[in-house]
């Protein structure tokens, strides 16, 4: 008996200790963020700061000076993000409603399409988008990257919430079929407000994918009143110095806003991202 | 009533696949086409495929001619080492702790969060970290070696060809590993209780349970997250980016990072679409698997 809880306590140990190393790279950076760089240098991080020396520095330097501007990549991630969620969810609702309630015959060959776009690299769609956008005006506009993201959203999405409308019992919506409700009550008047936890899920995964996005932005979004704050994070490190005080700062604002969410709704990240594990 | 069918479906089915065909449909199949443009000649051929696979600049190299013990090997040839480093710790790692958090420790729910979290921040903040982590100055695992008197590591692992490689591969677990035990643990949840409680009673040792009882049982679940590890590894970008940018000297360069130079830094767009199809072409197996799977 003693031996097993001598075990016990060991695997504890063991795991928490595991748990403070995956925590300390944050701590790390919140750290830095905050200490002068000259402090970091001399007394290093991981200790109990002086809190004398405390200084936001760092977050005003990389948010205000216009050679940084976070700040304008964190209101052009904002307004990308949330319109680039709403768009896929409406038009990911819609499609998925069509495959888990709707015959036709199209249905497998479609949702197959939807399938292969969910795991497509990103990289095969560039090119021939860089020339259209030329060509259309929407070459480093937020509209363009928007339209982008929306798309990419849908797939995903449709998937997503098809599983979930699958879930509604099926005699709710042939009793309404029965009481003569179009597709579109039905759809409107039992199937969203049914899946709104579905709906908050894949708004949030969208949101978040979306924010952390760097690959389309570097290449659709040029001007610096245009950019992301993924891309202005990563302009911050300097092409031969490291002012990891600045970098830190950074780092730390451009995930604020997902940590923040994920603060919030865990539970929902969690569970979109295990529904990958179980067979529905 | 065909009429009224028809309608409905234009009105559920226009607007999302007018998005899909304009922005990722049509895209895709004009990325083969353009990746087959020979812009000399104006003619459809090989020649882009041809140059891309035989280029020996260390930036956009697929792989290197003459073997050599670290890198740069080639963008290719790192990311299959990151696949064959990344993948079986990945998973070995994301089992063992999935199982014992769920049977053996207290407070699992917090340490779940925690590693969760580098699903959630911007991979180009995870790759920052990585380069954080590794720092000669700031870095804690330099300043752990240089405890320990192990000179070779104590120094910034992203600046030398030797390790910059290894500590992107590395960082990417701390990144990733939040995926596969969130997997495993929800598929855990799906193992009665009883099966765990008989073995038990039987005097089955914790490995045992672990080996006979779990690890069949998650089988479906062990093969999904190889596959969807693999397929992140091979798309790998704003980790690398953030991080080396490729370098040094292209020892971390990746497929997706020589598709993106070939497009912004030589300007050479139908090169750059040939690696997008290669790309493609080297995950295509593995979403194949994803696929049959997601369909039952």
């Amino acid at each position: 008996m003693r031996g097993k809880l001598l075990r016990t306590m060991l695997i504890n140990l063991i795991v928490w200790t595991l748990a403070l190393a995956w925590a300390l790279p944050y701590i790390g950076v919140v750290a830095v963020s905050a200490m002068p760089y000259k402090e970091v240098v001399t007394e290093g991080w991981l200790r109990i700061p002086n809190v004398d020396s405390l200084t936001l520095r760092n977050y005003i330097e990389a948010l205000t000076n216009p050679l940084y501007d976070l700040a304008t990549g964190y209101r052009n991630s904002l307004i990308v993000a949330s319109i680039s969620t709403l768009i896929p969810l409406i038009a990911a609702a819609l499609a998925a409603y069509a495959f888990s309630n709707l015959d036709f015959r199209l249905k497998p060959l479609l949702f197959g399409l939807v399938l292969v776009i969910m795991m497509v690299p990103q990289q095969l769609t560039v090119v021939p988008l860089f020339f259209l956008y030329r060509n259309l005006g929407l070459y480093d506009t937020m509209q363009g990257i928007i339209l982008l993201h929306s798309a990419w959203g849908i797939a995903w999405i449709t998937f997503f919430l098809r599983n979930y409308f699958k879930f509604i019992p099926r005699s709710l919506i042939e009793a309404a079929r029965v009481d003569g409700a179009s597709d579109f009550r039905i759809f409107s008047k039992i199937v969203l407000p049914l899946s709104v936890p579905g709906l908050i899920a894949a708004a949030l995964l969208q949101f978040t994918w979306v924010w952390n996005d760097l690959f389309y932005a570097l290449v659709f979004l040029i001007s610096r009143e245009n950019q992301v704050i993924t891309q202005k994070v990563v302009m911050l490190k300097g092409e031969y110095h490291i002012d990891w005080g600045l970098l830190t700062a950074g780092s730390v604002i451009s995930m604020s806003m997902p940590v923040i969410l994920y603060a919030v709704f865990n539970k929902y990240f969690m569970k979109g991202v295990a529904a990958w594990g179980v067979k529905r | 009533m065909r009429l009224n069918k028809q309608i409905r479906l234009i009105f559920f089915l226009l607007f999302p696949f007018t998005l899909l065909t304009i922005f990722v449909v049509y895209p895709i199949v004009a990325t083969v086409y353009y990746s087959l443009y020979d812009k000399n000649t104006g003619s459809l051929n090989l020649n882009n495929y041809i140059d891309v696979i035989s280029s020996i600049n260390p930036i956009y190299m697929l792989v290197s001619r003459s073997f050599t013990p670290t890198p740069p090997w080639g963008a290719l040839i790192h990311n299959l080492a990151w696949v064959l480093i990344h993948v079986p710790l990945t998973i070995l790692l994301g089992l063992i702790l999935a199982f014992i958090l769920k049977y053996y420790v207290k407070g699992s729910a917090l340490i779940r969060t925690i590693i969760f979290l580098g699903m959630v921040v911007p991979p180009v903040v995870g790759g920052l970290i990585i380069r954080f982590m590794f720092d000669g100055v700031v870095g804690i695992i330099p300043a752990i070696f240089s405890f320990m008197g192990i000179e070779a590591l104590s120094k910034t692992w992203t600046n030398y060809p030797s390790t910059a490689l290894y500590a992107l591969i590395l960082g990417s677990l701390w990144i990733w590993l939040g995926f596969s035990i969130t997997v495993f643990s929800a598929a855990l949840e799906n193992i009665p209780r009883s099966h765990i409680d008989a073995a038990r009673v039987f005097g089955a040792s914790m490995r045992h349970i672990f080996l006979k009882v779990i690890v069949p049982q998650l089988r479906p679940a062990i093969v999904i997250v190889t596959v969807m590890t693999a397929l992140w590894d091979m798309k790998i970008f704003d980790v690398v980016y953030a991080s080396t940018g490729g370098g040094p000297g292209g020892s971390t360069s990746v497929l997706a990072l020589v598709m993106y130079s070939y497009f912004a830094r030589a300007l050479d767009y139908y090169k750059s679409a040939a690696v997008a199809v290669i790309l493609a072409l080297i995950v295509a197996p593995f979403i194949v698997i994803v696929m049959r799977w997601l369909k039952d």
